[in-house]
């Protein structure tokens, strides 16, 4: 419901919907990261005009229905396959931009393998991950980025490294490899983060576009209904607790990358 | 086109090139592999799509994005590449978009061997991923036979945007025999209305098998049926040879139905009226033809490299009407003519009494 | 009027109150007293006059809530260079 409102004269518009997405309601938590993130990609495709070249690979998560939000061609892919799905399509459509949108699960546990192997081809494509330390979707279990000592509803006394392990550092790796040519971390928690979000994203899709190789955005975000905290001081939290094990940074960015102009 | 000697493996692999293919995606495994290693030049030379993955679970993923895209796409696996293949199947198979899948079987469970065998036929017939769905299941006996059952792999699958799998075995992918290939098809450039190609000029498309209403995914479900019932009515394949006057009934798919021909002709030298019933679609399986001859013979025989597969589909369709009896060989052992033949003797003799 | 205005629509917002934690000027909060259709308490502003136009609240809403105008800038004489 939006009230008509008179917009005075000498009013100019700075900020109205992407066109890029859909006007469905999402269906996340109330502060959910994932909004904001799903809005910079949109903002993103709006600003270099390739909205009707989109294709989008969802994932298997929390983000399973990105498809009804944004306003592209979407496939939907098995938990963790959506970079080989995202090959499949790129190197059927190579003229068009394909990105997959994938949860902490669905890139560094069940689909580690398709990840970085897509980034070491230099797959053409683009990925967002969201990292929020937690199987959202499930009901709150550990993720593979889960920190240590933090409870979850499958490490109910603290996940214990003995037993299941260290954080994935997933940026880290997809950085080792050749093929990838710009993996960054960046956050979403507030307005300063959120705006080098969206500009990462940008160049993850001009790296893209101007076909240099693999490129991966990676965004700490926070799971307020499965963390137990309000929504502001859960992105607080992201800031206070998991910046110690991901640190934010870009581990990987050619020179052409470097020498792309980002707006 | 003339005949030329060609290795089974290497003659599916160019009939697709033929038929027009635009992307194959693969993993090597034997006894297979000569498929992909025919496609990695020839593809590439031909400007079209070759990758060979990092695992069957990535191929058969990477197959399904190039189908939602609406190419001509296909992968080649054994065994136990095909069981890693079921989760992105059962996908493929929601999704509803055509791909074509072809299975040179081999010994099993487990690492098994690498000798032909017909051990998949649950799991390409009954249990290839999970949910309500069926492939068509082609099955070919001889060079020239899987030549031409990828050419109606394509044109099943695109008809009805749905799966299509070729269980071949070993033997025919390693045997070289004379065979005459596909005059070279023209790649078609128009992608289909359904496909995720980039929404220029149209609402965007959707490629998904997510349904959370339980009504809504039951629609799904029912019109998946209505689409199966629509293939059984009208795809099912198979070859008799002398079954006018036979009272008794070899049944056979693949190399085995191949063997059995020599059986049947060696059973009629001795005067036993043996005729031969060759299932080339597995699913939609033959099961009217099959009751329908349950009353005419004495009794039947099924043959399998398997410990007997689809014996329980000739059961199921003979349904009582007649004895059916099995023998089988496992483990990658092919059956020789004289063991088949010393069978139907046998069963000669158990339904004479 | 101010400098600024948003315009609310009030149904997509869920309450989570991000923007009321970053609106710089203060004007932003969460109707006490009344729901939307989903029946969220959802954001009002309570002093348009001091909005500045700045977006902050269009930057980190989840639900793309806001629209945002701002004045015109004034085209400003430019000196000639001597």
């Amino acid at each position: 419901m939006t009230v008509a409102v008179k917009i005075p004269e000498d009013m100019e518009l700075i900020y109205e919907y992407p066109e890029a997405m859909t006007t469905t309601y999402t269906h996340y938590c109330p502060g959910c990261p994932h909004g904001i993130v799903h809005r910079l990609v949109a903002e993103v495709i709006d600003e270099l005009g390739i909205r009707e070249k989109c294709i989008g690979v969802a994932p298997v998560g929390c983000s399973v229905m990105i498809y009804k939000y944004l306003n592209v061609d979407f496939v939907e892919a098995a938990h963790g396959r959506a970079p080989a799905m995202a090959t499949g399509l790129k190197r059927t459509n190579p003229d068009k931009i394909v990105f997959t949108y994938q949860g902490d699960g669905d890139i560094a546990a069940i689909g580690i393998a398709e990840a970085l192997h897509a980034a070491n081809r230099g797959e053409l494509i683009s990925t967002v991950f969201i990292n929020n330390a937690i199987y959202g979707m499930t009901g709150g279990q550990m993720a593979p980025t889960t920190l240590p000592g933090m409870v979850t509803t499958s490490t109910p006394f603290g996940r214990d490294v003995r037993l299941a392990g260290y954080p994935v550092p997933m940026s880290e790796l997809l950085a080792q490899v050749e093929g990838a040519v710009y993996v960054t971390r960046q956050m979403a928690t507030d307005l300063v983060s959120i705006r080098k979000t969206k500009k990462a994203i940008k160049r993850a899709f001009m790296v893209q576009l101007a076909g240099l190789g693999y490129s991966s955005v990676e965004v700490l975000s926070s799971c307020s209904t499965n963390w137990n905290m309000g929504p502001w001081e859960a992105l607080e939290w992201v800031k206070e607790k998991m910046i110690p094990y991901f640190p934010l940074g870009t581990f990987k960015m050619t020179d052409e990358v470097k020498a792309l102009k980002v707006k | 086109m003339a005949k030329e000697l060609l290795k089974g493996n290497v003659a599916f692999a160019e009939a697709a090139v033929r038929n027009g293919l635009q992307a194959y995606f693969g993993y090597p495994i034997t006894p297979q592999s000569e498929a992909l290693e025919h496609l990695s030049g020839r593809m590439l030379e031909l400007d079209r799509v070759f990758l060979q993955a990092e695992s069957e679970v990535a191929a058969i993923n990477m197959v399904y994005g190039a189908a939602c895209s609406g190419v001509r796409v296909m992968t080649s696996t054994s065994g136990p590449g095909f069981s890693l293949m079921t989760e992105g199947l059962s996908y493929i198979a929601g999704s509803e978009i055509p791909a074509v899948v072809i299975n040179m079987m081999r010994g099993g469970p487990g690492l098994g061997n690498i000798q032909p065998s017909q051990a998949d036929y649950f799991l390409m017939v009954k249990t290839a991923g999970h949910g309500d769905f069926h492939p068509i299941v082609l099955a070919p006996s001889s060079v020239q036979e899987i030549i031409d059952m990828v050419g109606l792999a394509f044109e099943l699958a695109e008809k009805y945007r749905t799966l299509v799998y070729i269980a071949g075995d070993g033997a025919i992918g390693q045997m070289m025999e004379s065979a005459e290939l596909p005059p070279m098809q023209e790649v078609r450039q128009e992608r289909p209305a359904w496909a995720t190609t980039g929404a220029q000029g149209r609402e965007p498309n959707l490629i998904n098998s997510l349904y959370l209403g339980a009504k809504a995914l039951e629609e799904v479900n029912l019109r998946l049926q209505k689409k199966l019932a629509e293939i059984k009515a009208h795809e099912i394949r198979w070859q008799e040879y002398e079954t006018e006057d036979a009272d008794l009934l070899l049944v056979a798919y693949g190399t085995v139905g191949r063997i059995c021909t020599s059986v049947m002709r060696e059973a009629r030298k001795q005067g036993l009226k043996v005729g031969l019933l060759r299932p080339q679609t597995l699913w939609p399986f033959p099961e009217e033809r099959i009751h329908e001859l349950a009353g005419q013979v004495r009794g039947m025989l099924v043959t399998e490299m398997s410990a007997g597969q689809m014996l329980e589909d000739v059961e199921r369709s003979a349904a009582g009407k007649c004895p059916v009896k099995f023998y089988g060989r496992m483990g990658g052992v092919v059956p020789m003519v004289d063991e088949i033949l010393a069978e139907v003797q046998k069963l000669d003799e158990e339904v004479s009494r | 009027m101010g400098k600024g205005m948003v315009v609310i629509d009030v149904d997509r917002c869920k309450g989570c109150g991000l923007c009321v934690h970053v609106c710089p000027v203060g004007i932003l909060a969460l109707s006490p007293d009344t729901f939307n259709a989903k029946g969220y308490h959802p954001v009002i502003v309570t002093d348009m006059e001091k909005c500045t136009g700045c977006a902050s609240c269009a930057t980190i809403c989840p639900d793309v809530v806001f629209t945002v105008y701002r004045k015109k800038r004034q085209p400003r004489a430019v000196p000639v260079p001597a």
